[in-house]
């Protein structure tokens, strides 16, 4: 073996094995393995339509992620992703409802509430942890509950469809809200995504507040002692990752639904989790790994009408894969650790 | 309240009680397993799917407990020998079950199947009022009761009991002493799988009869709270337990009188529960135990001071 496979071999088993439980799970449910990858690419990316259409869910999962790479590597568990998500919806439906006006004024408006959203929900978990030591999972996971139910309420009672009051969702916004498109695609929201992603990384490699934020993530004793202010910076990075999280709300809401649904959030939030993790919590590899994980979730919605299967199956291919990744650089850092272990035996030996 | 909404409450709990029994004792001694949500979505589909093709509940209830533990066991594994961390391992092992237990669920969607029978313990189902509330249930349900009280008695008044709490507070100390830490830790992280197992059979056999998608979503995660509700005691936990299965119970009680707002009163219990704990977990909260030391007893909640750490012998 070269040593390029064999630094290549913990980023490869993962994805051989991912597959290879998914073509078990495939022949399980009766189903043609190669049928079915065939119609996961066909149904993503077969054609400009599609495309355009995975690009759409991309934007929302990329930007949840970017927000998460900040807390995580202030060393936080930022659960309450999904609420911050739902909130920055809510708050974009209430402009994109009450402001009147042109695309010209209302699109740049909707975008700032769903930031102002997300930011207030980020900040309300992080409050929490910071004046009341809630540990921000269950913090942020109270908060995804009360997000939940507001999103509900609204839906149902205030801004109840006229005529019927039904969980499938609030009239459609008017076409002024509506995330201006070019042909299928929506360079707006592709550019909003991309750009986050270029500023996070730049955030958490080129600036000072990076660099303080990343000591307050991996010692927060150590930063304190060095005179950072280490609550001021939990602040912030629930702050932004809300805010970013916010945006990826709006997206959702006007550019890919259209209206409030009680689902608005389409589980991005925790999806993007996973992929922050399988990309080791830095910005550099989201968009590709996203990309990734949106051709398989559209793909697999495909697959549940082609193949009568249940698209659950694209959620146990990124669960199994992160899981592996995991798994993987676990079983590298032990052999690291017992080699050492070893050595340092023989020399005392 | 009437005798027949005490046993309503009670059998709502039941699943969580099994549940939060069991995350206490994974994580009184030392370990935190996050997949509980997954975990019991995974369990009460395969204990449905597994009673249904065999034609035994008890079979059902068998099966579930193995995937938990098996779940359990991988948890364990990663942080123990891998050092991983739990919390990372824990949620993509929750998200995986849960999407897996869609996937093969899926034939079992809407099949009728029958349930755990009640039966009336003959004599304390005779006791006035809370005779028929507390003793005219199923096996799930007594199941409970002696899963929660049996925790109790093992932690607090047993020598293994007492070397799982060290294990958990002080793993240094507990190996200094001649204590496997890790291979207790195994231990009693796949206990603690067992009994979440239950939760989900309780579920899908019981209280929940029946599977369908995501049917339980959002009960793993309330568990986990509760865990810190009730400061790592089995009892407080349960306390905390029947106070959301009333919240549950009333949620469902008021849906006739607010047809308006029926779909959000399933949501509210999880709502009104998550701002309980975090009422408990506020600083200002805590330090009425400084204030008022006769309270102390009642609002302690440290966790083990081992929790999340891997204990390395070197």
């Amino acid at each position: 073996m070269t040593d390029r496979l064999r630094r290549l071999t913990p980023a490869l088993l993962p994805i051989a094995l991912a597959l290879l439980v998914s073509i078990v799970l495939l022949l399980l449910a009766g189903a043609n393995p190669f049928e079915a990858f065939e119609l996961i690419y066909s149904g993503s990316l077969g054609n400009t339509e599609k495309l355009a259409n995975t690009l759409l869910t991309w934007v929302p999962l990329v930007l949840a992620a970017a927000g998460l790479v900040i807390t995580f590597q202030a060393g936080l568990w930022n659960i309450g992703v999904e609420g911050q998500i739902i909130m920055g919806a809510v708050t974009a439906t209430w402009v994109a409802r009450e402001i009147p006006g042109p695309a010209a004024v209302v699109i740049p408006t909707t975008l700032l509430a769903g930031v102002i959203g997300g930011l207030i929900w980020g900040l309300l978990a992080a409050a929490l942890k910071v004046y009341g030591k809630v540990n921000e999972i269950f913090g942020g996971l109270g908060l995804d509950f009360v997000a939940t139910g507001i999103v509900v309420y609204l839906v149902i009672g205030p801004w109840k469809r006229t005529g019927v009051a039904s969980t499938s969702g609030t009239d459609v916004f008017r076409d002024e809200a509506w995330l201006p498109t070019v042909g299928d695609f929506s360079p707006l929201a592709i550019g909003v995504a991309l750009a986050a992603v270029v500023g996070v990384y730049y955030l958490m490699r080129g600036t000072l507040f990076g660099l303080r934020l990343k000591a307050v993530g991996r010692n927060p004793k150590s930063a304190y002692l060095l005179g950072i202010n280490t609550n001021r910076y939990v602040l912030i990075a629930m702050g932004l990752g809300g805010a970013l999280a916010g945006i990826a709300g709006t997206v959702q809401a006007t550019g890919f639904q259209h209206k409030l649904v009680p689902s608005i959030s389409g589980g991005y939030g925790f999806l993007g989790i996973l992929v922050v993790m399988l990309a080791a919590y830095r910005a550099v590899w989201i968009a590709p790994i996203a990309l990734f994980f949106v051709v398989i979730s559209v793909g697999s919605t495909q697959l549940s009408m082609r193949l009568k299967l249940d698209s659950a199956l694209g959620g146990v291919l990124q669960g199994v894969l992160v899981l592996f990744a995991l798994l993987a650089s676990g079983a590298h850092l032990y052999r690291t650790r017992t080699r050492n272990q070893a050595t340092t035996v023989e020399a005392e030996g | 309240m009437d005798t027949a909404t005490i046993a309503s409450i009670i059998a709502a709990a039941t699943p969580l009680v099994y549940a939060v029994v069991g995350e206490t004792i994974t994580e009184k001694a030392g370990v935190v397993n996050l997949s509980l949500d997954g975990s019991i979505l995974l369990s009460a589909m395969t204990g449905f799917a597994a009673a249904t093709v065999s034609g035994s509940i008890l079979v059902g209830f068998l099966a579930a407990m193995l995937v938990s533990m098996a779940i359990a066991a991988l948890v364990a594994f990663a942080s123990i020998k891998l050092r991983l961390d739990q919390i990372a391992v824990g949620f993509v092992l929750t998200l995986l079950a849960a999407d897996l237990s869609s996937f093969l669920g899926d034939d079992f969607v809407g099949r009728a199947a029958e349930g755990v029978q009640a039966f009336d313990i003959p004599l304390l189902s005779g006791i006035p009022f809370f005779g028929q509330a507390l003793f005219s249930h199923n096996l799930s349900v007594y199941g409970s009761f002696v899963a929660l009280i049996g925790a109790y008695v093992f932690l607090y008044r047993t020598r293994r009991g007492l070397e799982l709490q060290g294990v958990g507070e002080r793993p240094e100390a507990a190996f200094a002493r001649g204590l496997n830490v890790n291979r207790l830790r195994y231990i009693y992280t796949i206990v603690g799988g067992a009994f979440v197992g239950l939760a989900g059979a309780a579920f899908s056999l019981d209280v929940k009869l029946g599977w369908r998608e995501g049917m339980t979503r959002n009960f793993g995660w309330i568990a986990l709270a509760i865990v810190i509700f009730g400061g790592w005691n089995p009892v407080r936990a349960a306390i905390g337990c029947y106070l959301f299965g009333a919240l549950q119970v009333l949620a469902l009680n008021l849906q006739p009188t607010f047809p308006g707002i029926s779909q959000i009163l399933p949501i509210l219990p999880f709502v009104l529960m998550i701002l309980m704990l975090v009422l408990v977990y506020l600083d200002w909260f805590r330090r009425l135990g400084d204030r008022y030391p006769a309270w102390r007893r009642i609002l302690a909640s440290d966790p083990p001071s081992g929790l999340g750490r891997v204990f390395v012998r070197d």
